[in-house]
């Protein structure tokens, strides 16, 4: 029994990870209507940036995050201002085929250079990566588990405030809303947007961390921590901050249990659950819709 | 321009009749293939059958549908699943690959109950989920044996020159079938719905276009085609490897294929493919870097040249090779091809090309 | 050396033209009303002079500065505010936000959120509401307040009448009477033909894409642009002092 309750903690725990590397997804999506499918990509970037600086250079994963972060906010603004601004102007489906495009090259850029080891940042932080805390026989929690939730909260609560309170904050909200109607009230859409990019792509630079440290990676890692991503900010509702830490806990848990029943049961028993919450939400909508017009007409 | 003068409306032209006469002329001569090419020449050609017919499956869900997807190679999988499966019940292995197909286009539908009430980027990584399930879920099945796979030893029966041979005539003609079947679907009332819905759902759905039944048919279309494709690459390479026929890098190819061939157009999709054969052909060998081009190329195009090569040509000289539009003649004058600083066609010429 | 200056300007919606080589001056302190009909390019014209529209021909040039190609948001930093036509209030954010956003324009100035809502004091208790939730008049009151507080030198307001009730509307105007009658330069679009002419100090008539007719208050009557406004009057032209 307590198994259970071990596999639902670690779930959770796992959903703090998800959270981080969804809320980049979500966030851009709802800036800037795009969904970036080079995001996975982008964060074994980061997470591979990571090892070179701690391989070759000696730097501990979190202190070389001053170099890397910083490069991602870089990576961000460059990729708005080159890619997706072009792309956003191209129609509908132009985001999607330009920026798997990219993933592609970005992937096989990283083999070429990497090649095909996984690889890990576990062994440079040393006893963080296995750390736990026993709270029962069966129930243990990761110190590195336990950070990465609560940096995904410490995130997801620094952009809501970022959002509310800060004047950079509203003018990505109003350019979200309306984007051409900004230019009137003196805000540069081009470089809020830019701005939103990086700020996105220090969250997948934090993700790819926390990735490296709690698991392997190799250059093709980026397509199964997109599908993630994706699933998290789906499951969470699309758009909602909060939403992704929702999500990512379902995520998470499911996950765990599913590998409980099964070895393979982890992925499958994540995406299974991902299409059921999408059919139901679905069916809800429709049921919603079908409610406001019954009530209309009734009215 | 008087009301009197007559006017006609036209789907074929002399120039889309001569293109008709020679692409059945190129078939027909493609069919004698095994008879004059060595086995080699044969394998590489029915490759290329291959790949048009995920460019073109690809191009419809796509360019005319307006569904991008980043998981058809779910479909791909599935197929050679199913034709292995088949095999292995015993059913003679060139029928079991059309019937694997059918089985596959059938499991499609209720995929596409869900999947079609997504749109845009949701609904591309979504199909890659769906992708990434029944990879999963076939690497459960014993006989595949996980990732090490297994293989469609029924082929052995099979001498290599008549293997080769009737692989190739079932590629060809699964090509022609699947070119022909598109074709007439375009020029249906389906064909004009889906663009339809591909340039505005919304006031698509107010004219009366049933949405969700018309994206279904070219959903399930396209799922066939690509599960055709996938049992037909089973019989070339005889292996069946999960992770090479789920793999997202056949994504990678059709969207290759589509975006510098032509998206939304027919011709182009075509063009795409026989681009990318011969591409793959000269340096596909170069391993990672190849893949890297592929990418960037696609990245390029979708950037710069979305319409790809085909549709740069179409509205450079104004070509329509195949009857899939419409063309409006006010007083039997023949086509003119003025044009306004912007490239398209002259408001006060007497005949438009729309479609 | 007017204020604006508009001259031989063209501009296009892809084919179609929809200012035809206009020209026209507009004094610092004045108040302009433009009318037209309908698709008589009034809109344009304006969205153009903000910036959210390119020329295809002609100039704009702003305290002497030409700035037919300077993006919109550095026009609002040289002192042009546009309140666009449909109000385009950021729904999901609330009064205040909408207000306190326009301080990205970077200018100085006398309007803060407070003057606004003692301009506007039917805003005060709606403050914290969203603006998507507001009635007609407050949002045509929050989208005058939101152009106000980027100081401009040149406020344009087109089309505040659209879709208010006349109370509603009076309302707006008579918050408007301390800037218009503050020496604030205003360029407004009123289909009211009756209060255009109470409230500007010159007339300027549109008719598809041109200027038809064009006259101070008092010189010009109203059936004299009334029939300028329909393209029927033998009177076309400009009526100067």
């Amino acid at each position: 029994m307590m198994i259970w309750v071990n596999q639902i903690v670690q779930g959770i725990l796992l959903g703090g990870y998800y959270a981080v590397i969804a809320c980049g997804l979500s966030f851009m999506f709802s800036v800037m209507r795009i969904i970036n499918l080079a995001h996975g990509s982008l964060a074994i970037v980061a997470a591979f940036g990571l090892y070179v600086l701690a391989d070759q250079f000696g730097f501990d994963p979190f202190g070389a995050l001053i170099v890397v972060l910083p490069a991602m906010a870089v990576i961000g603004w460059v990729l708005q201002r080159t890619i997706l601004e072009r792309s956003q102007r191209g129609g509908m489906l132009v985001p999607i085929l330009s920026t798997f495009g990219l993933s592609i090259v970005i992937d096989n850029l990283l083999f070429e250079h990497f090649g095909a080891d996984t690889r890990s940042l576990a062994p440079y932080i040393d006893e963080l990566s296995w750390d736990s805390w026993q709270l029962t026989d069966d129930i243990a929690i990761g110190k590195l588990a336990a950070i990465t939730f609560v940096t995904a909260v410490v995130i997801l609560g620094g952009l809501q405030l970022f959002l509310t309170r800060t004047q950079l904050g509203r003018a990505i909200r109003a350019t979200a809303e309306d984007p051409d109607t900004v230019g009137l009230i003196g805000i540069n859409a081009r470089r809020v947007n830019a701005a939103a990019a990086a700020i996105a792509m220090l969250t997948v630079g934090i993700a790819g961390a926390f990735l490296g440290m709690r698991a392997t990676f190799d250059p093709y890692a980026g397509g199964p921590q997109l599908i993630f991503a994706f699933e998290a900010a789906v499951i969470g509702g699309a758009g909602s901050l909060w939403g992704t830490l929702i999500g990512g806990i379902v995520l998470g848990v499911a996950q765990s249990i599913g590998a409980q029943i099964n070895p393979q049961g982890f992925l499958i028993t994540g995406h299974v659950v991902f299409l059921v919450v999408l059919l139901a939400r679905l069916h809800v909508d429709q049921i919603g819709t079908r409610f406001r017009k019954t009530v209309r007409r009734s009215a | 321009m008087s009301l009197d003068q007559t006017i006609r409306i036209e789907r074929w032209t002399p120039l889309s009749r001569a293109a008709i006469l020679i692409a059945a002329l190129v078939l027909v001569l493609l069919a004698a293939g095994p008879l004059l090419f060595s086995n080699n020449a044969v394998d590489k050609l029915t490759t290329l059958f291959i790949y048009v017919m995920l460019a073109v499956c690809w191009n419809a869900l796509a360019g005319y549908g307006g569904l991008v997807s980043v998981g058809q190679q779910a479909f791909f999988g599935l197929g050679a699943y199913a034709a292995v499966r088949l095999a292995d019940a015993g059913l003679s292995v060139y029928p079991a690959l059309v019937i694997a197909a059918v089985l596959v286009a059938i499991v499609s539908l209720p995929i596409s109950a869900f999947m079609l009430r997504l749109k845009g980027g949701e609904f591309a990584i979504g199909m890659w989920v769906v992708a990434a399930l029944c990879h999963l879920l076939v690497n459960l099945d014993s006989l595949v044996q996980g990732e090490t796979g297994t293989s469609l030893i029924a082929l052995n029966a099979y001498e290599a020159d008549t293997r080769h041979a009737l692989t190739y005539w079932v590629a060809l003609g699964s090509m022609t079938a699947i070119l022909a079947i598109l074709f007439a679907l375009l020029r249906s009332r389906v064909g004009s719905a889906i663009q339809a819905i591909r340039d505005n759902e919304e006031a698509a759905a107010s004219v009366g276009v049933r949405v969700m039944s018309t994206k279904r048919i070219i959903f399930v279309f396209a799922a066939f085609g690509a599960a055709l494709a996938g049992a037909l690459w089973l019989a070339t390479a005889i292996t069946f490897q999960p992770k090479t026929y789920f793999g997202v890098q056949w994504t990678a190819y059709m969207i290759f294929m589509v975006l510098v061939g032509g998206l939304g157009t027919f011709e182009g999709a075509i063009l795409g493919a026989v681009i990318f054969f011969v591409i793959e052909a000269w340096f596909g060998a170069s391993g990672v870097w190849y893949l890297v081009g592929l990418g960037a190329t696609a990245l390029v195009f979708a950037l710069f040249l979305p319409r790809g090569l085909w549709g740069w040509l179409e509205r450079r000289y104004d070509l329509a090779l195949l009857p899939l539009g419409y063309r409006v003649t006010i007083g039997g004058q023949p086509p003119s091809r003025e044009r306004t600083p912007q490239g398209g066609p002259a408001a006060p010429a007497p005949t438009g090309n729309a479609g | 050396m007017s204020l604006l200056e508009i001259r031989n300007l063209d501009v296009r919606h892809g084919l179609l033209q929809a200012v035809r080589d206009l020209s026209l001056s507009v004094e610092k302190g004045e108040t302009v009303a433009l009318v037209g009909a309908n698709g008589a390019g009034k809109t344009t014209l304006l969205r153009t002079v903000a910036g959210a529209h390119m020329p295809a021909g002609g100039s704009v040039v702003f305290n002497g500065i030409d700035i037919t190609t300077v993006p919109a948001y550095r026009r609002v930093g040289l002192g042009i505010a546009l309140v666009p036509e449909g109000r385009r209030l950021f729904g999901q954010m609330s009064v205040e936000e909408n207000l306190v956003l326009a301080r990205s324009a970077g200018r100085r100035g006398d309007w803060t959120v407070e003057h606004v809502l003692d301009a506007f004091p039917n805003l005060k208790p709606r403050r914290h509401a969203k603006a998507g939730n507001l009635s007609g008049g407050e949002q045509q009151a929050t989208a005058i307040g939101r152009a106000l507080m980027t100081n401009p030198d040149v406020l344009i307001l087109d089309e505040v009448s659209l879709g208010l009730s006349p109370l509603a509307v009076d309302r707006v105007y008579a918050s408007l009477q301390s800037l218009i009658g503050g020496g604030t330069t205003i360029i407004l679009v009123e289909q009211d033909l009756r209060r255009a002419m109470r409230v500007a100090d010159r007339i300027v008539c549109m008719l598809e894409g041109r200027i038809v007719l064009e006259g101070k208050r008092g010189e010009i009557s109203r059936e004299q642009v009334s029939e300028a406004y329909f393209g029927l009057g033998s009177d076309k032209g400009r009526v100067h002092a």
